[in-house]
């Protein structure tokens, strides 16, 4: 009853204030979209001049998706490069190839240097095929390798495995922030006391602000979900549901954990201040970057962070088809961070009534 | 006659700082009792000692003969806390609404007692008006409409008055007169305001975490043989050093 009565209290507080709600339901469908666009645009062709080079090795330049310029007599290659907006510069004689780059963007470099490798070491191989065998034109053998992928295809973009660990991380994010200055709110304006000369029992205040949030927490999720789905096409290869039920999971956590840190801050710019030491973190742990490859208290340090577990369901269900069972560890492991964040608030509630 | 309050030998500190000693203090059905003393002096700290909220180091609460902290006896106990206490998103009726739903009224008794309380304290016409569009002193009356929702017996008051206006206060005032008299309240006032110390049945004053004069306006003046209670104050606190 009383729960009842603060969760109503919790609900009604967050709807007069339109621009939390915004900040709940709107903020995340776009930024949402906004990585969308920015991850899936279109890849542009590196441009690579060229001197003193055969017909057919610009073909072969040209089919491997380079755009090439031919130049002749270029002295200074450097300034061939910046006037001419190239990323990179071949210049054969004879056996001796050179290539140099502009480099201001690595991946771009890189993906040029293997394409141009790959092509010259075609060519070598062509013309000792031919010197062999002068009957076989094409050059088959290399492209010989068939591809196949254990997780999406050959069109899985960055964004698609990058998405579900974003979905995760907006319902942490916004959840922890409003719970925590809801509670912190309460605090301040000293109705947290008041509240508490009242016969309500301290878990009765924590369960209703975890219903009441969590509330909100799934109406966000579902929200998401709904809109990556529609209108950004994203794939869930799972289930829907489990990603619900991750989200929500993840929100408990995020709850208890917003309101335990909460009893830390003395202002809401105080709360704010935990964003970098405990937010920013989270990230770095969550598998954008490779975790097998951090030095291994760097492994252990992830391993205690919730939203690695998160994360890694979250993948899993989203982009790796996981089903229950497969994810049911990393739930376990998030509930029992949200027991123990829980625990600790029924005690930091103590500080303002001993009962 | 019951004790509805019972303070006895209670100490409290915080570190080092000593924020009460040796406190004994009861009160009665059907009387005003006013802690007076200087900001700082540990009023507050009793205060929550008797709601609860805080919990003494040495000696025993009894709140209707209740060992404190008890969460059932908070049902009996209407409190209202030095600052404003309330939620500025909701109406005021949202508030009286929310309160009286943590305690245990039925529906009928809950719409009876916010419709009593909120004419008592004069915000009827109000009650749909957003807090934080209050005054003040709206502010005020709403907390303690608040105290009253849920009919307690023993009404604790830390500073009911402070930033209100002469006429509201009077009427405040007033009130609390009628609620000793008529419904035979226990009411305990904290204050610093001599004249409002006045129209207490009992005053004990508190300085530097004891208390250190106890007995009716007329025969703390007696005792010290001035003509106003700030006279007293004065008297009770040089004798101090």
């Amino acid at each position: 009853m009383r729960i009842i009565a603060l969760i109503k209290r919790i609900l009604l507080q967050i709807v007069r204030d339109k621009r939390t709600l915004a900040l709940l339901f709107i903020a995340p469908l776009l930024v949402l979209t906004l990585m969308n666009l920015v991850f899936n645009g279109e890849t542009v062709d590196p441009v690579l001049g060229i001197e003193n080079s055969s017909e057919q090795t610009i073909d072969m330049l040209k089919d491997a998706d380079i755009n090439v310029k031919e130049y002749n007599n270029v002295s200074d290659v450097e300034n061939a490069i910046h006037k001419n907006n190239l990323d990179g510069f071949l210049q054969i004689h004879d056996e001796d190839q050179r290539l140099t780059l502009l480099n201001d963007d690595p991946g771009v470099s890189k993906s040029l240097e293997m394409k141009v490798k790959s092509v010259l070491n075609k060519e070598v191989q062509l013309q000792m095929m031919s010197g062999k065998n002068a009957l076989k034109e094409k050059p088959n053998s290399q492209d010989s390798v068939e591809t196949s992928y254990v997780y999406g295809s050959s069109d899985t973009e960055f964004f698609d495995t990058f998405s579900p660990i974003l979905v995760g991380f907006f319902v942490f994010f916004f959840v922890f922030l409003i719970s925590g200055i809801g509670l912190l709110n309460e605090r301040t304006t000293g109705t947290l006391e008041r509240l508490l000369a009242t016969p309500i029992k301290r878990g009765e205040i924590i369960a209703a602000y975890l219903i009441g949030y969590g509330l909100l927490a799934l109406l966000q999720t579902i929200l998401v979900v709904v809109y990556s789905i529609n209108v950004l096409d994203l794939t869930i290869v799972g289930s829907v549901w489990n990603v619900i039920l991750i989200n929500v999971v993840v929100a408990l956590v995020a709850l208890s954990l917003g309101m335990l840190l909460s009893t830390f801050a003395s202002s809401e710019f105080q709360m704010v201040q935990f964003i970098p030491l405990v937010i920013v973190p989270q990230i770095f742990f969550s598998g954008i970057f490779s975790i097998d490859g951090m030095a291994g208290w760097l492994q252990f340090i992830a391993k205690l962070m919730p939203f690695y577990y998160a994360a890694d369901a979250l993948k899993g269900v989203m982009y790796k088809g996981f089903n229950f069972s497969d994810i049911s560890g990393d739930l376990y492991i998030l509930l029992a961070f949200a027991a123990v964040f829980i625990v600790l608030n029924l005690f930091a509630l103590k500080r303002y009534r001993k009962l | 006659m019951e004790h509805t309050v019972s303070i006895q030998g209670v100490s409290k500190s915080y570190g080092k700082h000593v924020v009460l000693e040796d406190i004994d203090f009861s009160s009665e059905a059907g009387q005003i009792y006013g802690l007076i003393g200087p900001s700082g002096a540990g009023k507050t700290t009793i205060v929550k000692m008797i709601v609860g909220m805080d919990v003494p180091e040495k000696g025993t609460v009894f709140l209707l003969n209740k060992k404190m902290p008890n969460l059932d006896i908070l049902q009996q106990i209407g409190y209202m806390a030095q600052s404003d206490a309330l939620y500025s998103a909701l109406t005021g009726k949202e508030n009286l609404q929310f309160f009286a739903s943590l305690y245990k009224l039925n529906k009928a008794e809950r719409a009876e007692r916010i419709e009593y309380t909120s004419k008592l304290v004069n915000l009827t016409s109000e009650l749909n008006k957003k807090v934080s569009n209050y005054s003040g002193g709206m502010k005020r009356r709403l907390s303690l409409a608040i105290a009253l929702i849920q009919n307690p017996k023993v009404l604790i008051l830390d500073e009911p008055t402070v930033g209100i206006d002469p006429q509201l206060r009077v009427s405040i005032w007033n009130e609390l007169l009628r609620l000793k008299n008529e419904e035979d309240k226990t009411i305990i006032v904290t204050t610093h305001v001599m004249d409002e110390a006045e129209k207490c049945d009992h005053i004990s004053m508190v300085r530097e975490g004891s208390i250190i004069a106890n007995g009716t306006p007329s025969q703390l003046k007696e005792q010290y043989s001035v003509e106003t209670l700030d006279g007293v104050f004065l008297h009770a606190g040089g004798e101090m050093k």
